[in-house]
């Protein structure tokens, strides 16, 4: 009994300090935002009502988003296919594609995003007046830089690698893909009817992590001279502190709701009869 | 089981067995050869059971009739047509696997309707279709759970329901009772077997369990390193193995070490001297000279008498029911296996001395093999 009570304690006194940890700072940040403790000034919710206001918010956010959905239908196209190919076709590649995938965790953002402006700067020094000249230029285009989908897409690989190499170890892919070829189902069926659903919890997952890392990357962006959310917090910090801060609540906000949703959506996964 | 409340009339009115043929099929997997010149045939209707010890290619063989897997060489021909290179989906083959194949995202029904929607048949047609091959596994009551929600038993039911939806020319089973528990196991074996000849669909089932080939099928084929050893009725592969292989593997099979007769047709064992019944590959040859040869004998063909001065000895005894099985070791070392009735066993301890006595008929003879290396069952 008092061994249990121990343990009891034990694990209040650790819940406490990891609570304490995480909502201390978010505590501050919020009462910052509103402007408790600020001399001189009345507690109020102007930061977070003139978000909406804020020069370059609503830019900045629909870049960010645009870029994240571009970034997931990259991710996924890629790497769904080429997970069920090694699973079924090549198993010996998988520790090639492994490897590959997980590479750009040991590339700091910093040195990937030099490699990036040394072949973008390629186009001026040497192609200009070729197709490829063009196709950089296209590639930094403000309205929509591929060439951000493409770094965050190299940076999404290893979250989204594993959780949908996980997603594919917990179903039986080759006997279901086998059983459905015997039940008449063409190659294309097969992988929309059979695989894809089975892989729901796995694809939202990535897509989840892919729109959380869009969300807050700013490294890239900064350096390349685009303008996506992350930035554009960091930017309006300077001027409006109070509602730089607010932006980044509200955006811890909507993440942890998208999180809830997702996590849901994936629970929730028995769909109505289709038969 | 379920009484049938659908009429199998209307489920087999559209179907014929269909005649399966495999040709000189040859395939390797990097060193190791799966099928190494198999030639196989099917009449329509029939259940053929591939048996094996694993690895023998029966696997490698259904599937290739089934399309995930294609030969080096050699052809599959369904009905006289060759369609080694159709692909698994247009190949009307129902198939059942070893492990639960159910879609775990679809409920028993929807699984079911699976291939009828693929083909694109109407709603109404699929979902009423599917309920009538529910009602036929007798699993009606299920159709609205998840495989999840199901025993293993229910699973294969349903897999095998999914499999006849489409009204398949064949129907392959690959080792689909292996991962159930011994008692659904032989009721869902009477229940194919019912099933299949009930709806005359030709039929391969793989199994390296020799109970159930001999217990379900019309013949069994007998495959030993990618080769077909022999296809036969059950009867027949026990009573006339066609190899040495097939004698030992099928059912158990003791060696006993005999002689040749002088003349042509004889050998003489255990102290009598007994007609050959056949003669199993490569023992004419080897048999030469003096004529040492191994009589094989089944546990129930060994009579076993207690005797002060037999040269046999009891040195095992497993209580089987009705009988008990004893082990026997001869005096040169090999070992025999009996059969005798359990009341008579009484009088026959583990260490007492024996003497073996094989009853007057013809016997199957093989060359000698090895020091006395004996039984193998």
């Amino acid at each position: 009994m008092a061994r249990l009570n121990t343990l009891r304690y034990g694990r209040a006194a650790v819940l406490t300090l990891t609570g304490a940890y995480f909502l201390v700072p978010l505590a501050c940040a919020v009462a910052f935002s509103i402007g408790a403790g600020v001399p001189g000034q009345d507690i109020g919710f102007e930061a977070y009502t003139g978000i909406l206001t804020a020069g370059g918010f609503t830019d900045s956010l629909a870049l960010t988003l645009e870029l994240a959905a571009a970034t997931i239908v990259l991710v996924l196209g890629l790497l769904v296919p080429a997970l069920i190919t090694v699973r079924l076709a090549a198993p010996r590649l998988r520790t090639l594609v492994e490897i590959v995938c997980l590479l750009p965790l040991v590339v700091p953002a910093v040195a990937l995003v030099a490699g990036f402006s040394a072949v973008l700067g390629w186009g001026s020094d040497h192609f200009v007046g070729t197709p490829l000249f063009q196709v950089l230029v296209e590639l930094q285009n403000p309205q929509f830089p591929l060439v951000l989908v493409l770094a965050y897409t190299l940076m999404a690989l290893p979250l989204a690698y594993r959780t949908l190499d996980t997603g594919l170890a917990a179903i039986d892919l080759r006997v279901l893909v086998e059983a459905a070829r015997a039940c008449g189902a063409p190659w294309p069926r097969t992988l929309l009817h059979v695989v894809l659903p089975n892989l729901r919890g796995a694809l939202l997952n990535t897509a989840f992590l892919t729109l959380a890392l869009v969300l807050g990357e700013y490294t890239v962006a900064a350096i390349l001279g685009y303008q996506p959310f992350a930035v554009w917090i960091l930017a309006i910090s300077g001027s409006q502190a109070q509602m730089s801060v607010a932006v980044s609540v509200m955006g811890l906000l909507v993440t942890w709701v998208l999180l809830l949703i997702i996590a849901t959506a994936g629970r929730a996964r028995r769909p109505k009869e289709t038969s | 089981m379920t009484d049938l409340m659908t009429d199998p009339e209307t489920i087999s009115r559209t179907r014929t067995g269909a005649t399966v043929e495999f040709r000189g099929l040859r395939r390797s997997f990097g060193a190791t050869t799966a099928l190494d010149g198999l030639d196989l045939t099917v009449e329509p209707g029939e259940l053929v059971a591939l048996l094996g010890p694993s690895g023998c290619g029966k696997t490698t063989a259904l599937r290739t009739l089934a399309g995930f897997e294609r030969p080096d060489s050699g052809k599959v021909l369904v009905d006289g047509e060759d369609i080694t290179g159709v692909p698994a989906h247009r190949r009307n083959a129902g198939m059942v696997f070893q492990s639960y194949s159910l879609f775990p995202h679809l409920t028993a029904i929807d699984n079911v309707a699976f291939g009828l929607r693929m083909s694109g048949i109407g709603r109404a047609t699929r979902r009423a279709r599917a309920a009538e091959l529910l009602e036929l596994v007798g699993l009606p009551q299920h159709a609205g759970r998840f495989p999840h929600q199901m025993s293993g038993g229910q699973q294969q039911r349903i897999a095998l329901a999914r499999a006849l939806a489409l009204r398949p020319r064949v129907l392959l089973l690959d080792e689909p009772l292996s991962a159930l528990d011994a008692q659904v196991r032989l009721t869902l074996r009477e229940e194919i077997r019912r099933l299949q000849q009930q709806l005359g669909i030709t039929t391969m089932f793989v199994t390296h369990d020799q109970e159930e080939a001999l217990s379900m099928a019309d013949r069994v084929a007998v495959m030993c390193a990618g080769r077909l050893e022999q296809c036969a009725p059950p009867a027949e592969l026990y009573e006339r193995p066609a190899t040495a292989f097939v004698a030992e593997f099928v059912g158990v099979m003791s060696r006993i070490p005999a002689r040749a007769g002088a003349d042509d047709g004889t050998v003489d064992v255990c102290g009598r001297t007994l007609p050959v019944n056949g003669t199993l590959p490569g023992a004419a040859e080897v048999a030469g000279g003096k004529g040492e040869v191994d009589v094989l004998v089944r546990p129930e063909a060994v009579e076993v008498t207690a005797d002060g001065e037999g040269t046999s000895r009891i040195v095992g005894a497993s209580f089987l029911g009705a009988t008990t099985r004893l082990t026997v070791r001869l005096a040169d070392g090999g070992e025999v296996t009996a059969d005798v009735p359990t009341h008579t066993a009484t009088t026959l301890p583990v260490g007492a001395a024996v003497t073996l006595r094989l009853p007057d008929r013809p016997v199957l003879v093989d060359r000698r093999r090895g020091n006395g290396g004996g039984d193998r069952g």
